[in-house]
């Protein structure tokens, strides 16, 4: 072949090279990544894990990124629904019962309400407590289940059990025994709260649960400074008679130094009842008392 | 112009686990075939005469030189309209019938469909395979498929015909049938190209040959000069049976037909042969030198293990 | 040129219909006709996706193994038995050679399909006794799975081109498992960073991306398929059988034969 065809068929193999990864792109956006809702129309773990042909490790980690990457997708154009993820979890764990992080991220986002999360707390504990059938000393779990009890469910002694159980497996972290007092007596208070996320931060060696963690120890810090502004407000209204229009006139009247502003750095909202709240419900997901809706 | 052209090819190839190891095909090889002759390329297995073959079609690149075929490049696929191949050994679709095999072949080598139906069926005749050809080729023997091999080379008429051991694994029937094969394609003036380790065939069917022999071309000339190389003997034919004790001592063999003797007596002691012959007034008829055999100009080129006579 | 490369093609789809290759049309049929009292236990409503999901998973498989067992018997095999001899000993291009036997294998792979499509179709009328309009929606996976076919040929011709059969095989073969996952390692080259990400990005682009091609499921299930996704997905087999073909071709043009 003549060196001038030669170099013809290679100019043609490079450009159908690189439209071929245009027209990929193409695809992707007609065709999401998606093959979750695929994927679930087997939706028997255990016809998965027999199919997987002993090669279920592997396949439980393709599961895992795809579990990931679905919640990610989904969470990022503001999804309300999580159908799939609780199917989606139950494979992957079927496919490796010792996966111990998919449980531990599953239920997390299995528990918090949408748009961070499923919302489903009856799934998230099913599937903490299958993470610890199958991995009975492994502490983390216990932590979980106790979390999700105090958190979603409000079951504090429920949480103070798993706790306490959790703080007997060898080489526990030693808070879990705190918390497990904690529970009994102080579950409400916002220390209590905060202490349990300020160790999951500092524990957590996953980026997105660090990330949520983060996120939670935030709108902590607003649900402490909301009541102390509305305190303030309340103050104001006694002194003058009315509620205040702006942060100017309580700067005006020496009640506080300058606009406060929320642990994003937004500036809290006065609204003109007299309520505070955060301007961005979106920035802090987990704000309670000074969430606007 | 020349029917081939060989202008220095070469052929390396890297040998060993590592790649790293040179081993010699060919060494610069230059040779000419003249249109028309029918050309034997001789050497033991191993010499380079398929390597030569091979890079002749096209179907291994040369490390270095190139070639001619009728005048042109010898990479232009164009050429092999041309040409003709029969590779060693050959082997075809399984279970293609001799008639769809050529069929198929004829339609590569640009033949029309009028003129595949007109070709094939004598051609097949020509070969002897008149009677096989809707069999599948996997029920053919070794004879059967040289046949086929060979009716594929002529199909489109080439001007040129190269055959890679064309006897190989033949009976002496089949062996007679491709050499009166090749000397029909002679007399249709056609050049023909043939390797061989069969010196006998060689002989009487090549106008020239060449010996190769690890990769060099080892000598090259034409058979009847070859083989009339004085062997250094000579046979003396004469009449008169007193000369004969004396020859005796003289001669390497004696021959004798009532008064007529023949004998044969080496170079060195001709002279004093002729002088015995002349003082015992016998009556001479004929002195004749004794040509050798291809076998003999073979061996000789060869040379003893590791030495090489030119 | 073009009449060489049609006999080439000629030529190899009937040494690939001699070769018995069709027979697998026979185990295609035995395997609906063994599901056939099988899903009369089931409920009618998953009858039919059922059949869908196991007819068309039984065409794709049984047609990449085609593709690749047929594609290198008829290259790889070819280059070791010397057939290619008398072949190339002709007017005929290397290049010639590779493309012949690319559209070779792709029409027996399409006669293949067709036939297995056929049968399935009957069974499908018998089981429903009527044609819907969904049931041509099926006929677009079918269409995918046969670009898939195109793409796994393309494979198999490129390995062959410079290796021997079992290699060839097993390089195409992992090449079909990898296109498969391609999305999955492009999910893992966003989620990690540095040239382990970069290099796994690579990789994920300059293999086949099947996934896309397989919409079984989504058909088992009437929804319906897109007419844009139709349009790239064409045109990427095109565009990916284009490089493995050209590919090929300059393997093979430099390459010493036997």
């Amino acid at each position: 072949m003549s060196r001038t065809s030669r170099m013809v068929v290679a100019g043609v193999l490079i450009a159908c090279l690189f439209s071929s990864i245009v027209v990929l792109h193409r695809i992707h956006a007609v065709y999401p990544s998606s093959p979750m809702e695929d994927v679930l129309f087997i939706s028997s773990p255990e016809f998965v894990k027999r199919a997987s042909l002993g090669y279920s490790g592997l396949l439980a980690d393709i599961y895992w990124m795809r579990v990931v990457q679905y919640f990610g997708s989904k969470h990022q154009r503001d999804s309300i629904e999580y159908k799939a993820l609780a199917p989606l979890l139950d494979i992957t764990t079927t496919l490796d019962p010792n996966l111990v992080i998919a449980y531990e991220w599953g239920s997390t986002f299995l528990q918090q309400p949408p748009p961070s999360g499923a919302g489903d707390d009856e799934a998230a504990i099913e599937l903490v407590k299958k993470g610890i059938r199958n991995n009975p000393t492994d502490w983390h779990l216990y932590f979980t289940l106790g979390f999700i009890e105090y958190l979603g469910k409000h079951d504090y002694l429920a949480a103070a059990k798993a706790f306490e159980d959790g703080s007997k497996v060898p080489n526990a972290h030693p808070w879990l025994k705190v918390m497990a007092a904690k529970m009994l007596t102080d579950a409400g208070s916002l220390d209590t709260a905060r202490y349990m996320w300020q160790n999951i931060y500092n524990e957590s060696a996953d980026k997105t649960l660090k990330q949520n963690a983060e996120l939670h120890l935030a709108s902590l810090v607003a649900d402490e400074e909301i009541p102390q502004l509305e305190s303030l407000v309340s103050e104001f209204h006694r002194r003058f008679g009315r509620n205040p229009s702006s942060w100017r006139e309580m700067i005006s009247a020496g009640m506080i130094r300058s606009v406060p502003r929320d642990p994003t750095a937004e500036p809290y909202v006065l609204r003109a009842d007299g309520k505070v709240s955060i301007s961005d419900p979106k920035k802090l997901p987990f704000v309670q008392t000074g969430n606007p809706h | 112009m020349l029917a081939v052209e060989i202008l220095g090819f070469e052929k390396t190839y890297a040998a060993g686990f590592w790649r790293k190891k040179q081993k010699v095909g060919l060494k610069s090889l230059h040779l000419e075939i003249q249109q028309g002759e029918v050309f034997g390329f001789l050497g033991p297995n191993g010499a380079g005469k398929t390597t030569t073959l091979k890079l002749l079609m096209g179907l291994i690149f040369p490390t270095a030189g190139s070639a001619r075929i009728l005048g042109k490049p010898w990479r232009d696929p164009a050429v092999r309209a041309g040409v003709g191949f029969l590779p060693e050994q050959p082997y075809f679709y399984d279970h293609l019938t001799p008639v769809e095999l050529l069929d198929y072949y004829g339609s590569l080598s640009g033949l029309s469909r009028a003129d595949r139906r007109v070709r094939i069926p004598r051609l097949l005749e020509r070969v002897g395979l008149a009677r096989d050809g809707s069999v599948q080729l996997r029920k053919f023997s070794k004879g059967m498929l040289q046949r086929v091999g060979i009716a594929q080379a002529v199909l489109h008429e080439p001007q040129v015909v190269f055959l890679d051991e064309p006897m190989s694994g033949l009976d002496p029937v089949g062996r007679r049938e491709v050499r009166d094969f090749i000397q029909s394609l002679n007399r249709e003036g056609k050049t023909v190209f043939f390797s061989t380790h069969i010196l006998s065939d060689a002989e009487a069917l090549c106008d020239r040959v060449a010996v190769l022999s690890g990769g060099e071309l080892r000598g090259i000339g034409v058979v009847s000069e070859l083989i009339s190389q004085n062997r250094g003997q000579f046979e003396l034919i004469w009449q008169g049976s007193e000369a004969l004790p004396a020859m005796k001592a003289l001669a390497a063999d004696c021959h004798v037909a009532g008064e007529t003797v023949r004998a044969i007596v080496e170079e060195p002691r001709l002279q004093e042969a002729l002088d015995v012959l002349k003082a015992r007034r016998t009556q001479l008829i004929s002195v004749n030198p004794l040509g050798g055999s291809l076998e003999d100009y073979f061996l000789r080129k060869l040379g003893p293990a590791g030495e090489v006579e030119r | 040129m073009s009449r060489r490369i049609g006999a080439i093609a000629f030529n190899t789809f009937r040494e690939a219909v001699r070769d018995r290759v069709l027979y697998n049309l026979v185990f295609f049929v035995l395997l609906l006709v063994a599901s056939a009292p099988l899903l009369g236990r089931i409920s009618a409503g998953v009858q039919r996706v059922l059949l869908v999901n196991l007819s068309l998973t039984a065409i794709s498989i049984f047609g990449v193994v085609i593709s690749i067992f047929v594609g290198i018997s008829l290259v790889s095999k070819e280059i070791e038995r010397r057939t290619l001899y008398p072949v190339l000993s002709r007017p005929v291009g290397r290049g010639e050679f590779i493309v012949g036997k690319y559209l070779g294998l792709a029409g027996t792979l399409f006669v293949n399909t067709m036939a297995m499509s056929t049968g399935f179709y009957a069974a499908l009328f018998l089981m429903t006794g009527q044609f819907t309009r969904a049931d041509a929606n099926i006929a677009i996976a079918i269409y995918f799975v046969l670009l898939q076919f195109f793409i796994v040929i393309g494979l198999a011709l490129l390995f062959s081109s410079f290796s021997t059969p079992l290699m060839s095989a097993i390089f195409a073969l992992s090449m079909f498992v990898a296109g498969t996952f391609a999305g999955d390692l492009r999910d893992f080259a966003q989620m990690t960073h540095g040239p382990q990400g970069w290099l796994a990005s690579s990789i994920s682009y300059v293999i086949p991306n099947l996934a896309s091609l397989n919409v079984i499921t989504r058909v088992a299930h009437d929804q319906l398929i897109s007419g844009a996704l139709v349009g790239y997905n064409s045109l990427y087999a095109a565009l990916y059988s284009a490089v493995t073909v050209c590919g090929a071709v300059l393997i093979f043009s430099r390459r010493d034969l036997k």
